[in-house]
């Protein structure tokens, strides 16, 4: 069926279409539930009246607006309770807006909840049919998709033991694979794929890969990379408000990360031996909180260190690290050549200096850990010691570009 | 083939033939799922229970014991009956028990699958269905057992017995359709369970389950009006061979629950999404 509609509809089509979307919820269960008994009041009498907030209330989604065609990806991106998961249930027709329209069409598929109707008594193979029946399939589908089902859930050998005894990531790999079967015009994923092995998300992966270009994707997740790879736009709400919306993917993953920025540096550990009085990139511009280089420029950092207690002169471990907090570099250790010293007032001052950095775009932190050198005991341990951009016209996924030159021969 | 189209927004205007007619198809289409569940649930029942189906009708015999053995120890002294006073007690108990079921089953029936209707976009009919499903289910097979029943004490097949699944698919629809009034609300609050529980106990007393109808008092008039009179009182004349008294009244009450029940479906319909808010929020 869904080929049929493959072919005769135009790849152009709007397939969703937000128009001023708003929901309302309330802080309190009690009032929650009357107000609900209200609403029933209104909702079968039919009242047009504008809904505006009563006491108690708040706005979990709020005038959100999007259109989407088929084989766009619209990534949704916030903090736990920004109004991702309510928009997600609007969409899916589990509850009404208070305001504003949508309009969706051909057949929506929700990867929300994997293994729905799943009952632990029952075997994996009956639990195949609940499961599928709730999805909207038929029996004469599901019978003819079961070997598929169970050999993308890889559980040939378990297939008839109750479902209760399954780990529990057995039980997503059975629910993905049930739902993989679907056809989907517009498919909406929340954050779902978290769980099950890497094989399996791979897999997950590879699937949603391949039903991307005739789909409508609405995606949510926490996982930036994820987001990255698969939207080519994005909304990030905060308080159920849209504070970004627009196909610049990696604009609003910058805008996500600062909103988790702390800006004062951690100082995990230290056993007051020292102290960091200051550290910059030299030959750096942009301002002072957020210093930016260049790709392919030398990357210069200059470390004052106030030392308090008679100590020998340490050992630095400088690690870099992503906006996902992956470390993704670390510099090499002194050598025994390089000597540094103390100056007078018991000052440590030297700068680090990496020749041309190929880190690729993005914002990056420094951890700076200081160690003894012989015992190597740690004296000083700072995470977000200094954060810093890197410019590049090109934005790629991988924390390296590497300078590569491409010659016959 | 056009691709289908949803529009959601705050409803303004509603049409109830629209909504209806989106209810029933709904509920037709859904079979495969409506049995698939029912199906799921009642193996699942029994596969994690010995005494499995014994359950299904255990409470109604019981209650016709205490009520038989009362009678026949002289502990009370009820009016003659006109059929041996276990067939009496017992078909009243097994039909009573039945009508509570049904007016239960839409409630419990969503109740059960709130999980799944915070997440997944399913026609919800579905739910009512496989509710039906397993009360025909459970019903079929008290039925059998009042049949026993009914040879043991020496009523006799009678030929009306085969109207009696009509008889009881009226209570059914009656038990249904005051289901689904109380289900909105049950589902938002918790004292309406509690409340059908309760106030069920003492309706029986006011329908003639375990004794009949007093010739004259106050009792006379209050089970004659109870609208589960007819439907008890038609069931069990069918059982063992009566004119049904009561028919037109029981024709009635069946006419006047049909509009009702697809009332009942359109409020249904409008008030899941209203409930799902309530519960996921």
């Amino acid at each position: 069926m869904p080929d049929k509609n493959h072919i005769i509809s135009n790849t152009n089509d709007v397939l969703v279409k937000v128009e001023g979307l708003s929901k309302k919820f309330c802080k309190n269960l009690k009032t929650s539930l009357w107000y609900g008994v209200k609403d029933l009041i209104s909702g079968v009498s039919g009242s047009g009246q504008e809904r505006l907030l009563r006491p108690k209330e708040f706005w979990a989604v709020k005038d959100i607006s999007f259109e989407l065609r088929r084989g766009e990806c619209l990534g949704l991106i916030g903090h736990n309770g920004a109004g991702k998961s309510t928009l997600l249930k609007i969409l899916n027709g589990l509850i009404n807006p208070d305001a504003g329209k949508i309009t969706i069409k051909g057949r929506v598929g929700a990867l929300i909840e994997l293994g729905a109707g799943f009952n632990p008594i029952l075997s994996g193979r009956e639990n195949i049919y609940n499961n599928g029946a709730i999805l909207g399939f038929s029996r004469r589908d599901i019978d003819g998709k079961l070997d598929e089902i169970i050999a993308f859930a890889e559980l040939e050998e378990f297939i008839d033991m109750p479902v209760q005894h399954y780990s529990s990531g057995m039980k997503v790999r059975l629910g993905f694979a049930v739902a993989a079967q679907m056809e989907p015009d517009v498919l909406i994923i929340d954050e779902v794929l978290a769980v099950g092995d890497l094989g399996f998300i791979l897999k997950c992966f590879k699937t949603i890969d391949t039903i991307l270009p005739d789909t409508a994707v609405i995606f949510v997740s926490h996982s930036m990379p994820m987001v990255s790879r698969i939207c080519s736009q994005i909304i990030l709400m905060d308080q159920g408000c849209s504070q970004y919306q627009g196909e610049n993917v990696s604009q609003a993953i910058d805008l996500y990360y600062t909103r988790f920025a702390s800006n004062n540096s951690n100082i995990v550990f230290t056993d007051h031996s020292v102290q960091l009085k200051s550290l910059k990139i030299l030959e750096a511009k942009g301002d002072e909180d957020l210093p930016q280089v260049r790709w392919m420029d030398d990357f210069k950092i200059k470390f004052e260190f106030q030392v308090l207690k008679d100590i020998q002169v340490p050992e630095f471990l400088i690690t870099i690290f992503d906006k996902e907090q992956r470390p993704v570099a670390a510099f090499e250790q002194r050598k025994q050549e390089d000597q540094l010293f103390f100056k007078e007032d018991n000052l440590l001052s030297f700068t680090v200096t990496h020749k041309e950095l190929q880190l690729s775009k993005g914002i990056y932190s420094l951890n700076v850990s200081v160690i003894n050198q012989g015992s190597n005991e740690p004296i000083l341990r700072i995470n977000d010691a200094l954060k810093f951009q890197v410019i590049h016209s090109k934005d790629i996924w991988p924390p390296l570009l590497l300078k590569a030159a491409y010659e016959n021969c | 083939m056009a691709l289908e189209t949803r529009v959601y927004q705050k409803e303004r205007t509603i049409k109830f033939g629209a909504l209806l007619k989106a209810s029933l198809a709904d509920m037709y289409g859904s079979r495969f799922l409506a049995r698939q569940l029912a199906e799921r649930d009642i193996k699942a029942m029994y596969r994690q229970s010995y005494l499995g189906i014994v359950w299904a009708f255990i409470m109604p015999l019981t209650t016709a014991a205490v009520w038989i053995f009362l009678n026949s120890s002289g502990t009370i002294k009820l009016s003659d009956t006109g059929i041996p006073y276990p067939v009496y007690a017992f078909s009243g108990t097994l039909i009573w028990s039945i009508i509570v079921a049904s007016i239960n089953s839409p409630m419990t029936s969503t109740q059960a699958a709130k999980g799944i209707l915070t997440k997944i976009n399913f026609p919800k009919e579905a739910l009512l269905l496989s509710g039906i499903y397993k009360l025909l289910f459970d019903t079929s097979i008290k039925i059998l057992i009042l049949v026993v029943f009914v040879l043991i004490y020496g009523v006799g097949l009678q030929w009306s017995l085969l109207l009696f699944p009509v008889a009881i698919l009226g209570a059914i629809i009656f038990g249904t359709t005051v289901g689904l009034f109380l289900t909105p609300l049950g589902l938002l609050y918790k004292d309406i369970g509690k409340i059908i529980t309760f106030g069920m106990q003492f309706l029986m007393y006011v329908t003639p389950v375990v004794y009949a109808i007093p010739k004259t008092g106050i009792m006379k008039t209050i089970m004659t009006w109870n609208p589960i009179t007819p439907i008890l009182l038609t069931a069990r004349d069918l059982v063992v061979g009566f004119t049904p008294e009561y028919l037109n009244y029981f024709l009635l009450v069946l006419i006047v629950c049909i509009p009702l029940l697809f009332l009942g479906l359109i409020i249904y319909r409008i008030s899941i999404p209203i409930i799902v808010e309530r519960l996921s929020a």
